[in-house]
């Protein structure tokens, strides 16, 4: 069902938890529908030094949530925006297309919690 | 790496017997049942006495076993096949929320040929109330549907009652026993059912063969035309292994029926207790009324496809009815019927349990499964409740 990059990303997730004095946070989802992906980032120098994630969802939710986290790590924030669904399932060696809308939610978590930090910057 | 089969209401392994049972008839006794020399007659001494030991398993006679292919096919055929005979009569059917798909997509082809269906609700256990049924009965109803015990929550329904209030308006009632034929005692004189869906693969008998009962003088419109099989009712060239190792299957239920009871019974009863000790954990379906051998829960602020995937990885099979197990991406209709709101759905775990299933399968699963639980509540953003979730908010 899932490619040995995404087995591999949930039974060994990186980046779990929270950050507690995070730039940024994003959230995305909806436990009714399915995955709720909540993600926490660090920002330096318009660089995101550190990310961490925290998700309630399937298996594909939390390798995506995974992979997000390990690929946004030294990336402006603007490479970081660029990010897409297919930029993480492609990175996962692909995901079964059911899982493509409701579970790849990333990406969208991920913007989320940059909006979050240049909304606090600009105050 | 252990394994451990916890999920009996997907499917059971073939019981050796049964399948030495079936051999024969893949090899030599090829037969066509329909011939008529030797090598075909014999093939159909074979299939009616087959039907004899399917017949025995509920009570009832012979020559009121149809063999079918699968549970969904008896149930489709069931649900079409008395609508349709019954037309002229009325266009009402009523079938419950407990239903499995094989009902309700079938009670919605129905509706859109015309027929008026009504879906009964069912309280917190899953439980069909029969003055509901009485209530919902008109001078237009034809058939009730009502499924005899929930593959999904274990919980087994009061059909005898709705029997009995379908008989005094002289509606024809239907039950889909696939779940527990072969793992309860049935008998279709006592529960007064005129039709019952069963199939092998629920017993320790193949996949490819299942029955559907229909009490003798029931007029039945077929839903596969052809040949003079089962009476003209159900045209096939016969699946003969298949049907022969349904025979063996429902005389070994038989046989073993009270120590499959007692056995998965007291496991079950074992897997519950222990469940108890982990927070949040809450058993689905009735407390008594359930499948000797079921026990499903909901794990608050975790979901059930990663329960699963970390179970498979420790050896443990299970199943889920969250909407992300599924492959339409929809939470069992039966879990939101019986109004579990749907975040705690997500969290939906199966453990149904066989003849094979040991103290030390449930020793190891109880060792595990709180690991798994812990694992994924550590990442999940719920972990300390449910906040202000939208988890309320219907799903678009």
């Amino acid at each position: 069902m899932y490619s040995e990059k995404v087995m591999d990303h949930f039974m060994h997730p990186r980046n779990i938890g929270e950050i507690p004095d995070a730039d940024g946070i994003g959230m995305e989802g909806n436990p009714v529908c399915g995955d709720v992906m909540k993600i926490y980032i660090k920002v330096k120098d318009d660089r995101i030094v550190d990310a961490k994630f925290q998700t309630f969802g399937c298996g594909a939710a939390i390798a995506v949530s995974s992979m997000v986290t390990e690929i946004v790590k030294s990336k402006t924030l603007d490479e970081a925006l660029s990010i897409s669904k297919a930029t993480i399932a492609n990175e996962l060696d692909g995901l079964p297309p059911e899982k493509m809308h409701c579970s790849n939610l990333g990406a969208d978590a991920l913007k989320n919690a940059i909006v979050d930090y240049k909304s606090r910057h600009a105050q | 790496m252990k394994i451990c089969y916890f999920d009996h209401v997907a499917t059971n392994p073939l019981y050796p017997d049964v399948f030495e049972a079936m051999v024969p008839y893949f090899k030599d006794e090829f037969g066509n049942p329909l011939s008529i020399y030797e090598l075909g007659t014999r093939a159909k001494d074979a299939i009616e006495k087959s039907r004899e030991k399917v017949a025995s398993l509920i009570n009832a006679k012979a020559r009121e076993i149809i063999f079918t292919s699968s549970g969904a096919e008896a149930n489709n055929f069931a649900m079409r096949g008395i609508a349709l005979a019954r037309q002229n009569e009325g266009n009402h059917i009523i079938v419950s929320r407990a239903e499995h798909h094989s009902i309700l997509n079938s009670a919605r082809f129905l509706e859109k040929n015309g027929f008026v269906v009504t879906y009964l609700p069912i309280d917190k256990y899953g439980i069909v109330d029969p003055e509901r049924v009485k209530k919902s009965i008109t001078k237009e109803t034809t058939l009730i549907s009502v499924i005899h015990g929930s593959s999904e929550v274990g919980t087994i329904e009061p059909i005898r009652e709705i029997a009995q209030i379908a008989k005094e308006r002289e509606v024809i009632v239907h039950t889909d026993a696939v779940a527990t034929a072969g793992n309860i005692p049935l008998n279709v004189k006592e529960l007064g059912v005129d039709l019952l869906s069963m199939t092998a693969h629920q017993f320790y008998g193949p996949k490819g063969a299942a029955a559907l009962y229909v009490r003798e003088g029931l007029r039945i419109v077929p839903l596969i035309y052809g040949g003079i099989q089962e009476g003209g009712r159900r045209a096939e060239t016969e699946n003969v292994p298949a049907i022969i190792g349904m025979g063996k299957a429902a005389e070994l239920a038989k046989a073993e029926m009270s120590f499959r009871m007692e056995h998965s019974g007291r496991l079950r009863d074992r897997m519950i207790e222990g469940m108890k000790r982990i927070d949040n954990v809450y058993l689905t379906g009735h407390p008594a009324e359930r499948l000797p051998g079921h026990a499903s829960f909901c794990v608050e602020y975790i979901e059930g496809e990663s329960m699963l995937l970390l179970l498979a990885a420790k050896g443990i099979y299970a199943a889920s009815g969250s909407a992300c197990t599924s492959k339409a991406l929809k939470a069992s209709p039966v879990l939101l019927a019986m109004g579990i709101p749907a975040a705690l759905a997500q969290g939906s775990i199966v453990f149904s349990l066989g003849r094979e299933n040991t103290d030390d399968d449930i020793d190891y699963l109880l060792e595990e499964f709180p690991q798994v639980v812990q694992r994924l509540r550590e990442m999940s953003p719920y972990a300390k409740g449910w906040g202000d979730k939208k988890a309320e908010v219907e799903c678009v």
